[in-house]
């Protein structure tokens, strides 16, 4: 047997200061590569977009980049594009994630039920999520165009136009199109993010409640939506932010027109900074975007604290 | 529940899927049929679900006449080197965050969460201004280097969360047996993540073979355009060419395509990760 | 094979303290059984030993080198974990050969050590095999087995058997003990539960806590538990509890407990007139006998036959009591007669806890 001093009380130990440096740097030597790259693209930009927001930055005259302070924003305060782009803004986003949201809930109730050619129909009816949004807005655009798309020779038949004309170029309803559009490309999102949530559900439970007595509407009242709320609350929510921030369908399809009528706030920054190579008014917006956006999530975390203060 | 109750809720049930199917395929079954509609039928046959005669002589005249087979090498030359630098550097940071507990990891991971709440169209003008001088627009390199960027915060998130699948115990009785912690990771955990990886792949391509913005602004030669900016660039010049156009639109469909049946499995996990990625 | 030095060894995490100095010699070829309830650190403790978790405090040596700042590689132990953390892309042969490859050992001396575990442990025919396509006892097995075809200074076990079924688990009981006869390898071995513990042990170290309760063999611990909570933990079904006050007078040392019973002792106590003690005595130590015998009479509340004997629950003083007896025909309401033989009695102090010297 061998032994040490057994009682001997041993000072806390400290092992050699290169040793612990190098337990200590593991993790970052992994994550170090990625996190110097979102800096370097992400985090710099932004704070360099930040500056031109108070900056005259315009690509063609080579003479600016003075700083100018708040004109930006004095422009900004009286462009009545800009005004119209948020109100867009709203209406796109809030139209887009009522139906997206609404049409996915359906599919992914329809889905959780087993049937034969399940996995087919699911790949099937998910399929628009893969197609590149780019591409998604082109194709929309075709179906609406009367030349080659077949939707306003029926939306006539149907009685709803007068004549079959191209959605995207009435100055009254166009903001439908990419709305359609993105309807047509996001509710597989929600599909998917319900489905897991609803296939998550013990099974028991709903025997459980059957046993009791509760029919189908109940079951869903009483347990489906209880357990689904905190996925919706959260896709919701979240989903609200990307979608005002999307502006690919816009641009591909209507590029803001006609007359600035379906311009979101998003897409008035790419025009800014794209077409009129504005990137000082430009960058002005998109801080004006980021405030809007923050007060938002501001909202949703006090809106929850309360929630939960409350339950 | 009576029987013909039953069967009346089961032929309703089937219909609504029926009719989510035919909503999901009909745009790219159009798209589909104008590209294979010889132009003369155009116009005359509008809305006939199919042409009295199919042609492929879009898709020849795409593939041997036009731009498009350097969009579409440009294309993939992009959404591959992006796919691939992310998928490694997203494995090796998304394994710190599954596996290490480190003092600043709490701010990394908010970090990674702030990128993907904030609009990117804000970065479009600051971007385009850092990359001009150092010869980067106009450049795959350059649109590779914002790509891999804006990716690898989701496509870490994504890993960690199939590395959180791996049991620990696993590198614990490797380095028992004698291996050091990266040998651990790199003979037993990452030949178990493989279809992780292989995800991880897959959403990262279809991302960035989608992207368009950032292409549009970095990118003005044809040379180099990407698909996206190819097909756009098309569409305003050419913009009666309508066959033409939707055959190089299911051209770009196809790698789209491909990797959703590849990831399909793991469509969960991705949405999930990137919450508020598309 | 080694002997395991650990000195006043203590774990925190962050502010959380989980063991609170620890001290243990481990003798070569001991084999030796943490036991305790969830949460008592005995697995914190062995996963330090192993070099999974850092040391806040104190030392641990391997054969007297001092191992705090080795790498788990470096400490020449091998471990079979609870989940068995077999590598599910490789072949049982790979996954028992994966230590002896990374340590470059010959080709043939490989192939030798395998083939020797493998026969050691009835595995030759699933060596192709990967560990999907291996029943639990199976699995369990190849994690023995991996374990074994190194040599290695000494054997951790955390909780290895306690994902199978009662019977598997019995079985490999058996073999685990076998296995350290034919290797008389040190091992530690981490379980909560104390049949295990008790069967396996040349030495029983039982936590709760992050402190060490008390450490002795099997039987020890049985017959002298030095506190109530090795009293408690140990033997199933568990030792009777109830508390009396200790009388000293003259007709000699008794406990004297609820509704004025006394149970008379064998002898004096350092304890002092009138204190609160706590008595502990095993069902299997209480005598049955019928109404018409000496003791104390009571009626059976509840009848628990469990093939061999029967347990009984009895009220014979305000506090329901197990006995166990082998008598199988005993039934519902039947009224008996117990005694508390003053051999069999176990007296702790009521407020430390202690054993009474």
């Amino acid at each position: 047997m061998t032994t040490v001093a057994q009682h001997a009380r041993l000072p806390s130990d400290h092992r050699p200061f290169l040793r612990r440096l190098a337990t200590a740097s593991e993790p970052w030597l992994y994550s170090a590569p990625a996190l110097i790259l979102i800096v370097a693209v992400m985090l710099v930009p932004l704070a360099l977009g930040l500056s031109y927001a108070f900056r005259d930055v315009r690509l063609l005259n080579p003479f600016s980049g003075g700083f100018v302070g708040l004109q930006h924003f004095e422009t900004l305060a009286s462009d009545k594009n800009f005004a119209r782009a948020l109100k867009n803004t709203l209406f796109w986003a809030g139209a887009s994630v009522f139906f997206q949201f609404t049409f996915g809930l359906i599919l992914a109730l329809l889905l959780d039920r087993p049937f034969r050619g399940r996995a087919l129909a699911q790949a099937l009816v998910f399929l628009p999520w893969a197609v590149p949004s780019f591409l998604s807005g082109l194709n929309w655009a075709w179906l609406f165009n009367p030349v080659v798309g077949p939707l306003p020779h029926w939306l006539t038949a149907l009685g709803i136009f007068d004549a079959p004309t191209n959605l995207l170029s009435d100055p009254q309803n166009a903001m439908w199109g990419p709305i359609i559009a993105n309807i047509w490309w996001g509710i597989p999102f929600f599909a998917i993010t319900l489905l897991a949530a609803l296939q998550a559900i013990p099974r028991d439970l709903y025997e459980a409640a059957a046993i009791d007595g509760a029919n189908a509407f109940q079951r869903f009242w009483s347990i489906t939506l209880p357990f689904l709320a905190p996925t919706i609350a959260i896709t919701v929510l979240l989903r609200t932010v990307w979608i005002s921030n999307f502006a690919d369908l816009i641009i591909v399809m209507t590029k803001g027109g006609p007359a600035d009528r379906t311009q979101i706030v998003a897409s008035y920054i790419f025009t800014q900074a794209f077409r009129r190579l504005d990137f000082g008014y430009a960058s002005a917006i998109a801080l004006v975007l980021l405030l809007l956006l923050m007060a938002y999530s501001l909202l949703i975390v006090l809106l929850r604290q309360t929630m939960l203060r409350r339950a | 529940m009576t029987r013909s109750k039953r069967i009346a809720g089961t032929i309703a049930h089937r219909s609504a899927i029926l009719v989510y199917i035919v909503v999901a395929l009909f745009p790219l079954y159009w798209l589909l049929k104008v590209s294979v509609t010889p132009n003369d039928l155009l116009y005359s046959e509008g809305v006939r679900l199919w042409p009295s005669h199919a042609s492929v002589d879009h898709y020849l005249f795409v593939l041997k006449h036009s731009d498009f087979p350097r969009f579409f090498q440009n294309s993939v030359i992009v959404s591959g080197s992006t796919a691939f630098i992310v998928t490694i550097l997203a494995s090796c940071a998304g394994y710190a965050l599954s596996r290490f507990a480190f003092r600043g990891k709490y701010w990394i991971v908010i970090l990674m969460l702030l990128t993907q709440m904030f609009p990117l169209v804000m970065l479009i003008a600051p971007i385009f201004k850092m990359l001009s001088p150092l010869g980067l627009t106009n450049s795959l390199t350059g649109l590779v280097i914002v790509y891999v960027a804006f990716n690898v915060p989701f496509a870490t998130f994504l890993m960690q969360s199939f590395f959180d699948g791996i049991p620990k115990d696993l590198e614990e009785a490797a380095m028992i047996d004698g291996a050091t912690r990266f040998r651990a990771f790199s003979q037993i955990i990452l030949p178990l993540t493989l279809p992780g990886i292989a995800a991880t792949l897959g959403f990262v391509f279809t991302a960035a073979w989608s992207e368009l913005l950032f292409a549009l602004m970095l990118i003005s030669s044809s040379g180099v355009s990407t698909f996206p900016v190819g097909l756009l660039s098309f569409v305003s010049k050419f913009s009666v060419d309508f066959g033409q156009m939707m055959a190089a639109g299911v051209l770009a469909l196809i790698p789209a395509c491909l990797f959703f049946l590849f990831i399909q499995r793991y469509l969960v996990q991705g949405l999930t990760a990137g919450a508020v990625k598309g | 094979m080694a002997s395991i030095d650990i000195a006043d060894i203590r774990k925190a995490y962050g502010p959380v303290h989980v063991l609170h100095g620890i001290d243990l010699s481990i003798h070569d070829g001991e084999f030796v059984v943490l036991v305790g309830p969830s949460g008592c650190g005995k697995s914190t403790l062995l996963r330090m030993i192993a070099g999974l978790e850092d040391i806040s405090a104190g030392e641990i040596r391997i054969d007297g080198r001092r191992v705090n700042d080795l790498e788990p590689k470096d400490r020449d132990i091998a471990m079979v974990f609870q989940s068995y953390a077999l590598y599910p892309h490789m072949t049982v042969a790979e996954n028992m050969s994966y230590s002896l490859r990374l340590r470059r050992t010959a080709k043939e001396r490989i192939a030798a050590a395998i083939s020797g575990a493998a026969t050691k442990l009835g595995l030759d025919a699933l060596m192709a095999r990967r560990p999907r396509a291996l029943s639990g006892g199976q699995r369990q097995r190849v994690a023995m087995g991996r374990a074994i075809v190194r040599a290695p200074k000494a054997f951790l076990f955390d909780e290895p058997l306690s994902n199978l079924d009662a019977r598997l688990r019995e079985q490999m009981r058996g073999e685990i003990k076998k296995l350290h006869q034919s290797l008389g390898a040190t091992s530690i071995y981490v379980t909560h539960d104390q049949i295990e513990a008790m069967t396996l042990a040349d030495r029983i170290v039982a936590m709760n806590a992050g402190l060490v309760q008390q450490v002795g063999s099997p039987l020890d611990l049985y017959d002298r538990p030095a506190n109530l909570f090795v009293a408690g933990f140990i033997g199933s079904p568990a030792m009777n509890m109830f508390n009396g006050t200790y009388c000293a007078n003259s007709a000699g040392p008794a406990i004297e407990v609820q509704g004025g019973t006394r149970i008379p002792l064998q002898r004096q106590h350092q304890i002092a007139d009138g204190a609160a003690i706590t008595v502990g005595i095993r069902p299997e130590h209480i005598p049955v006998g019928a109404t018409n015998d000496a003791g104390i009479r009571c009626k059976v509340e509840l009848v628990e036959p469990t093939g061999l004997g029967t347990i009984l629950h009895i009220r014979p003083f305000g506090t329901t009591l197990k006995a166990f007896t082998l008598n199988r025909d005993v039934s519902g309401s039947d009224a008996v007669t117990i005694r508390l033989p003053a051999e069999w009695l176990h007296l702790f102090d009521a407020q430390s806890g202690q054993r009474l010297p």
